[in-house]
């Protein structure tokens, strides 16, 4: 009996060391159209997701599972934009220093302290209303950073002010992380 | 010239040949195989026509067993030898089962699971359960009429690690080949969905004899998508039996009944709770050993406002799921309800009022995991080509390892899509450290204290290196059974270390759903807890170095200078036990400023140190 070994491999026209703009087929851009990624998503998975090959061999069940977590991976990257912008920061050499570049502007570190303080007034007051408010400010805020990171990846490309703009939605990112476990707190 | 492939053998089977496979629901009070015949997922019964085998497995002296109704039918006479819920045992530790002390097992505390002195010998968990597989896998084979290829064994959604490679024991040790453990919710989905070619979001509320678990997923042109799950695991249909019970206690006077007027009133506790799932009151008559009499009528309204809070307690984790979802109410589509708890009408009326909708009960809610798990079980087989649908599971809770001062790093966050892997570097703490302890844990504390231990290993032969020279990069794999495996490779020198996790003892279902919950709690004393803990950790880092850098260098300083350093040193060891924060901060700053032009006097030894004997066309080139 013959049969073709290792399917896998042929199967998928992408290969798992390539970047995720061109495992995904989408141009490397910040701006995405998110309905073509996961399109995307949904036909890579329906070719390499362990499932298709749990009754075929040990190595062909290796290689599915490589790649399914592969397209995860590179799904959840092309899909968060702040995970996405750090990672095309990294394509194109660019460090953004989150761990150790603490140096924020002075007006953004004041807002910053003030929505924390609010965040803080709102848990210590049981105050859902306010919690709102907070989390509507920082959504706003978020897409306002993600409009000028687009501009400055996509158009300008300062790479280095980039880098600056996502170390501000990292701030922004745990505030959100914050005001998520303040309304579990006030649930419970 | 073309190469002939040859596949390996045993890995095809003509196309035309069905595949028997079945899904098996291993439940915590009934357990259920099904299978896909003729297209149509069917549950099998026993030759006596019926579905449901008790999950009972009854240990005799001359070695023969009793699986299902016969042995739950002596369960009282013979408690010692009879288990039941042995599902509550799968990974557990004897420290983890918090009311052992209640249970009429004779326990043996052994390293990793716990294991049940019977009649019939010393038995694991693992094996008990791998008694109820085998009744399972004879039903489907005599059925069926043919060896099975392989079997999907569903597991709670909130089940650990821990619990999924014992479920995964069990199945081996029953001569099953596992194509896929399947999360119980997701099956349920795969039930309903296909059945009615459902789009949009939807939540499976499941609530058994022991666990809550709920998940909302999105299913969309076949995909079937988990968004998120959460649960309690310490909840079921036992607790309104329980509060049944106490009510009954209280309404006739009754203290320190005997274990088996326990048992007896706890039986007709659930045969009320039933009832009042058709009638509006049930009568309680029952006679107990001592001969006295208890007479008592229970109106449905009595017993909704008795289990209020239980009801409650499952819609928090509800709530819960949603906004880890990022979903409101309104954008969920429809509701599937699964477990037989879900028959009581107190609940489906919560479940209709905070979704704002009717739920669906068209599926048996007995029989829909095990339905749905047939369905995908027939899809892993090969027998049908399931390109038309895809199924998109999560892991339940963050896996992480621990660093330096007793906090988790989360390295995979609950809710990822499995499989997935991550990988994080981390360094060394101590100059010339050679090896390194991976402890890897599961929850969603920060502290590692408040989490869960899996798996500990080492990581040794790190080329000796100072501190944080080394990168040692850890890297998760989480396959799509949600069973993890750990590797940690030193960067630097290629060296590899890696483990299939076989956690020696998992999390106990009332510590994920008490981990969870503190999780949001305590969120506040878990950052100060951080902060003075990492402010520890560089305190401590900060006197080795110095304490390492006056050994190697004292000769720079003066004996003032040295006596300086000395002082400032002490200041940081007398604060470094506090319970505060900030002082210890400003005795390192104090530190840091203490040894500034003793650092620059050895970073200049070193600098002038590395230029002896180079020439200058050396440094240019």
């Amino acid at each position: 009996m013959w049969r073709k070994l290792y399917s896998v491999m042929s199967a998928p026209a992408v290969d798992l060391q390539q970047d995720f703009f061109t495992v995904f087929s989408l141009p490397r851009s910040f701006l995405l159209d998110n309905a073509a990624l996961d399109h995307r998503y949904r036909e890579l998975q329906s070719q390499v997701h362990p499932d298709k090959f749990s009754h075929l061999s040990d190595a062909e069940k290796r290689l599915s599972m490589q790649w399914a977590t592969r397209v995860n991976e590179g799904y959840q990257t092309l899909r968060d934009p702040l995970k996405r912008g750090r990672y095309l920061l990294t394509l194109h050499g660019v460090d953004t220093q989150e761990e150790n570049n603490t140096a924020m502007p002075m007006d953004f570190l004041m807002q910053q302290m003030e929505w924390r303080e609010g965040l803080q007034d709102a848990i210590a007051a049981k105050d859902i209303d306010a919690l709102d408010a907070l989390a509507d400010k920082a959504r706003n805020e978020t897409r306002n950073l993600q409009q000028q990171l687009a501009e400055q990846l996509d158009t300008t490309h300062e790479f280095v002010a980039a880098a600056g703009t996502v170390r501000k939605l990292r701030f922004l990112e745990k505030l959100a992380e914050e005001i998520a476990d303040a309304y579990d707190e006030l649930d419970s | 010239m073309a190469l002939l492939q040859i596949s390996e053998p045993g890995l095809s089977a003509a196309p035309h040949q069905h595949r028997l496979a079945v899904g098996i629901d291993l439940g915590t009070t009934n357990s259920l195989v099904a299978t896909v015949r003729n297209g149509i997922s069917v549950v099998l019964n026993d030759d006596e026509g019926i579905a449901l085998l008790p999950s009972v497995v009854r240990y005799l002296a001359d070695g023969s067993l009793q699986v299902g109704m016969a042995a739950q039918a002596v369960q009282s006479e013979d408690p010692q030898n009879t288990i039941v819920s042995v599902k509550r045992f799968m990974g557990r530790g004897l420290k983890d089962v918090g009311d052992v002390v209640d249970l009429p097992y004779r326990f043996v505390d052994t390293p990793g699971m716990l294991q049940l002195r019977t009649a019939g010998g010393v038995k694991s968990p693992v094996e008990v359960s791998a008694e109820i597989l085998k009744v399972l896998r004879d039903r489907a084979e005599r059925s069926l009429g043919g060896e099975l290829v392989g079997a999907v064994i569903t597991v709670p959604a909130y089940f650990d690690d821990a619990q999924r490679q014992a479920t995964k024991d069990a199945a081996k040790l029953a001569g099953l080949n596992v194509l896929r453990l399947l999360n119980e919710p997701t099956a349920a989905a795969i039930a309903y969905g296909l059945d009615n070619a459902s789009e949009g979001v939807y939540a499976v509320y499941d609530l058994g004899g022991g666990t809550f678990d709920i998940s909302i997923l999105r299913l969309s042109k076949g995909v079937f998508e988990v968004l998120a799950t959460n649960g309690d695991s310490a909840l079921g249909g036992d607790d309104f039996d329980q509060r049944i019970y106490c009510w009954i206690l209280e309404q006739a006077g009754l203290s320190q009944l005997g274990v088996n007027d326990v048992r007896l009133l706890l039986t007709h506790a659930r045969t009320a709770k039933e009832q009042l799932t058709d009638n509006l009151q049930a009568q309680i008559t029952a006679v107990l050993s001592g001969g006295e009499l208890v007479d008592v009528t229970l109106t449905r309204d009595t017993f909704y406002d008795m289990t209020k809070n239980l009801l409650a307690r499952t819609m928090q984790p509800t709530r819960k799921a949603l906004r880890d979802a990022g979903l409101g109410v309104d954008e969920v589509q429809g509701v599937v309800m699964v477990g037989g708890s879900t028959r009581m009408p107190q609940v489906q009326r919560a479940v209709a009022e905070y979704f704002k909708q009717t739920p669906l009960t068209n599926l048996d809610p007995d029989k829909v995991v095990a339905l749905g798990a047939a369905i995908q079980a027939n899809v892993l087989a090969g027998n049908r080509s399931a390109d038309d649908w895809l199924l998109l599971d999560v892991i339940p809770l963050s896996l992480g390892i621990e660093t330096m001062g007793g906090l988790t790093e989360k390295i995979i966050p609950r809710n990822s899509t499995i499989p997935t892997a991550r990988a994080q570097e981390f360094t060394t703490y101590k100059d010339g450290q050679t090896a390194m302890s991976i402890h890897v844990m599961q929850g969603e504390r920060e502290l590692v204290s408040d989490c869960r231990s899996l798996a500990q290993f080492e990581l040794r032969g790190i080329p000796p290196m100072v501190a944080g020279a080394a990168r040692i990069r850890v890297t998760f794999q989480v396959d799509a059974d949600g069973l993890l495996s750990v590797s940690a490779r030193e960067m630097i020198s290629g060296h590899e270390s890696s483990i299939a996790v076989k956690p020696s003892y998992g999390l106990s279902d009332e510590e994920i759903t008490q981990m969870l919950k503190d999780s949001a709690q305590h969120a506040k004393d878990d950052m100060q807890a951080r902060a003075l803990r990492e402010q520890q950790v560089e305190a401590r880092q900060l006197l080795e170095a110095v304490e390492a850098a006056l050994q190697e260098d004292g000769d720079l300083l003066d004996a003032d200078g040295k006596a300086a350093i000395r002082a400032s040193m002490e200041g940081v060891r007398f604060l470094l036990e506090g319970e505060d924060q900030t002082p210890i901060k400003r005795a390192v700053e104090a530190l840091n400023q203490a040894t500034l032009p003793f650092a620059q006097a050895r970073m200049d030894k070193s600098v002038s140190g590395a230029l002896k004997g180079h020439k200058m066309s050396d440094l240019e080139s």
